[in-house]
């Protein structure tokens, strides 16, 4: 099954001009725990989908809000010439597709 | 003051302008609320406020939503307090917001005793401290020198609960605050009256986005009530409750860290936080902890000018061309820049050509996974950015040309390869700017990088 499948809401936003942040949460202890039992979300699958360094990755599990966390340095500052989403809300897409046995 | 057992307050709306409930805000002055407050700022809508000067939400929209926060602060006879006054928080943006109130002061005659509090910052001053080492780079800060103050629009400052709470405390009715943590708007009473930091500096952070960290509709404000052990969460308006997830989730929204928030003083510490539904709507926190700092920090933002844009918008649709987009925008943008030096004789280090292929991936960029599909039409935004107007203009005038007239090999001749959506092609953009501090002042006292002034707004005190 896939990520976006399983999630009540998979989501990016800027947390401040010069991070990205995604949040993964879940509609219910079954599915959260079925994805963080799975071990598809790491730092190492994050930093391959979102072409980072693993060292700028920051990676929480959070269980009482049945979510995951992920941050990065923002690829581009928000809005220095170049950056298409000035909120950075369209840039959680790649997660959508991970595979969760 | 006598003391009291807790602090009841209302979170009028997340962002002063976006719309305050009035109906429902009414109904919150029967929990006896201490005070109102709200957000009206933030940096999520890109540098551009800060630098410029102005507000991101129209006049009237701010007006609306401060006439409403105002009049019931004043029916119940306490404070109104308002953070990050028209967006960006600076000098600017605070008078424009401190206007805004003496007209609905003068027009609902009302008595407002108002304590201004300016945060933006002397670049002198801040010199002084970067010279001093006590300017600190945060995550992902950008490098900066010497220069940067001085070259910087505007840098703000952004205030913990210490100038607000000494507002409140010179019997101020209103409060009108720069740039401003969002929770200390919410933790300056709780914690001026006793309260533990941590459970009064959450409750500031669940209910600064107003009823954002509630489930169902719209609408509503989001009430709290601080006490010695625990902090009770609870929206007023048909259809809005709090969960204990919806909480939790929340506290996660916009921040690199789900459990560790840095103010000024110190770190809100949620990591052993607890969350228990009380009924259907209501949620109780209990456990949040504060860990002062021996260091006193103040956040920095500024905004710097890059330069001046003139954007032009079309699209291609040519299969032909479409198949080697990359080689034939890289042709182009050769052309362009090899025409700007030749007739207004600037280098491409001297101005910015940038180019957005929407439908392909404009909005991800280098991110972007499916960027080899290619679409059957693609939209182009064609930014041109130099040192002046007029020069972006001309850039951006200079490129339409180009794009029309490069044509795709397997035509014969002259095809016009771009569709442009208006007449002229070009849209001057104005000044853009650019953030450039993700830094903290460690100033030499906690209140030296804000300044109070008391005004009486609308008819005399009685």
């Amino acid at each position: 099954m896939k990520l976006a499948e399983l999630a009540s809401l998979i989501r990016s936003k800027n947390a401040g001009p010069f991070i990205l942040t995604f949040d993964i949460m879940f509609p219910d202890d079954e599915s959260y725990l079925r994805v963080k039992s799975s071990g598809v979300l790491t730092i190492a699958r994050f930093a391959e989908l979102f072409r980072c360094q693993e060292k700028h990755v920051l990676f929480f599990e959070c269980d009482n809000a049945r979510a995951f966390k992920f941050s990065i340095p923002r690829p581009i500052v928000q809005g220095n010439l170049g950056d298409g989403d000035m909120h950075g809300g369209q840039q959680f897409i790649p997660l959508m597709d991970i595979e969760v046995p | 003051m006598t003391a009291v057992n807790e602090i009841r307050y209302v979170a009028a709306t997340g962002a002063l302008g976006v719309g305050v409930d009035a109906e429902a805000l009414d109904q919150s002055l029967d929990l006896r609320p201490h005070f109102i407050a709200s957000d009206a700022g933030t940096t999520d809508a890109g540098p551009f406020a800060l630098g410029s000067g102005t507000a991101a939400f129209p006049r009237e929209a701010v007006k609306r939503d401060l006439a409403r926060v105002l009049i019931a602060s004043r029916k119940a006879n306490i404070p109104a307090l308002i953070g990050s006054a028209g967006t960006a928080g600076g000098d600017p943006h605070v008078g424009w917001v401190l206007d805004i109130a003496r007209e609905i002061a003068e027009e609902n005659n009302l008595s407002l005793r108002t304590a201004v509090i300016r945060s933006e910052q002397n670049p002198d001053y801040l010199l002084g401290l970067y010279r001093e080492g006590r300017v600190r780079a945060l995550d992902a800060a950008p490098d900066i020198d010497e220069a940067v103050f001085a070259r910087s629009a505007r840098i703000v400052g952004m205030m913990g609960v210490e100038p607000l709470q000494a507002a409140l405390e010179g019997g101020a009715d209103f409060v009108l605050a720069g740039r401003c943590s969002d929770p200390a708007l919410f933790a300056a009473l709780p914690i001026l009256r006793g309260f533990p930091q941590g459970l009064a500096w959450h409750a500031g952070k669940v209910t600064e986005c107003g009823t954002m960290a509630c489930e169902g509709r719209h609408g509503g404000v989001i009430t709290a009530t601080v006490r010695q052990h625990e902090v009770i969460l609870r929206p007023v308006g048909a259809g809005l409750r709090c969960t204990p997830q919806s909480i939790a989730a929340h506290s996660l929204y916009e921040n690199a860290h789900p459990y560790l928030h840095k103010e000024c003083s110190g770190t809100l510490d949620l990591t052993r936080s607890k969350y228990t539904a009380i009924d259907d709507v209501s949620v109780r926190i209990t456990d949040s902890a504060f860990i002062p700092s021996s260091d006193y920090t103040v956040k920095l933002e500024g905004a710097e000018l890059v330069g001046y844009q003139s954007i032009m918008i079309g699209g291609i649709r040519d299969p032909f061309i479409l198949r080697r987009l990359d080689p034939w925008l890289a042709e182009v943008k050769t052309y362009i820049y090899g025409a700007v030096e030749r007739v207004l004789l600037l280098s491409p280090s001297q101005w910015t050509l940038s180019v957005h292929v929407y439908g392909r991936n404009a909005v991800m960029g280098r991110l972007e996974p499916d960027a080899s599909d290619m679409p059957h039409e693609v939209g182009i935004v064609v930014e041109a950015t130099a040192a002046t107007q007029d020069l972006a203009t001309k850039a951006a005038q200079l490129a339409r040309q180009p794009f029309l007239h490069h044509g795709a090999p397997e035509w014969t001749s002259g095809t016009t390869s771009f569709a442009c959506l208006h007449n002229p092609a070009h849209i001057d953009r104005g000044p853009v700017y650019r953030f450039n501090l993700n830094h903290v002042a460690v100033p030499r006292t906690r209140m030296e990088m804000f300044r109070t002034e008391f005004v009486q707004l609308g008819r005399p005190p009685r």
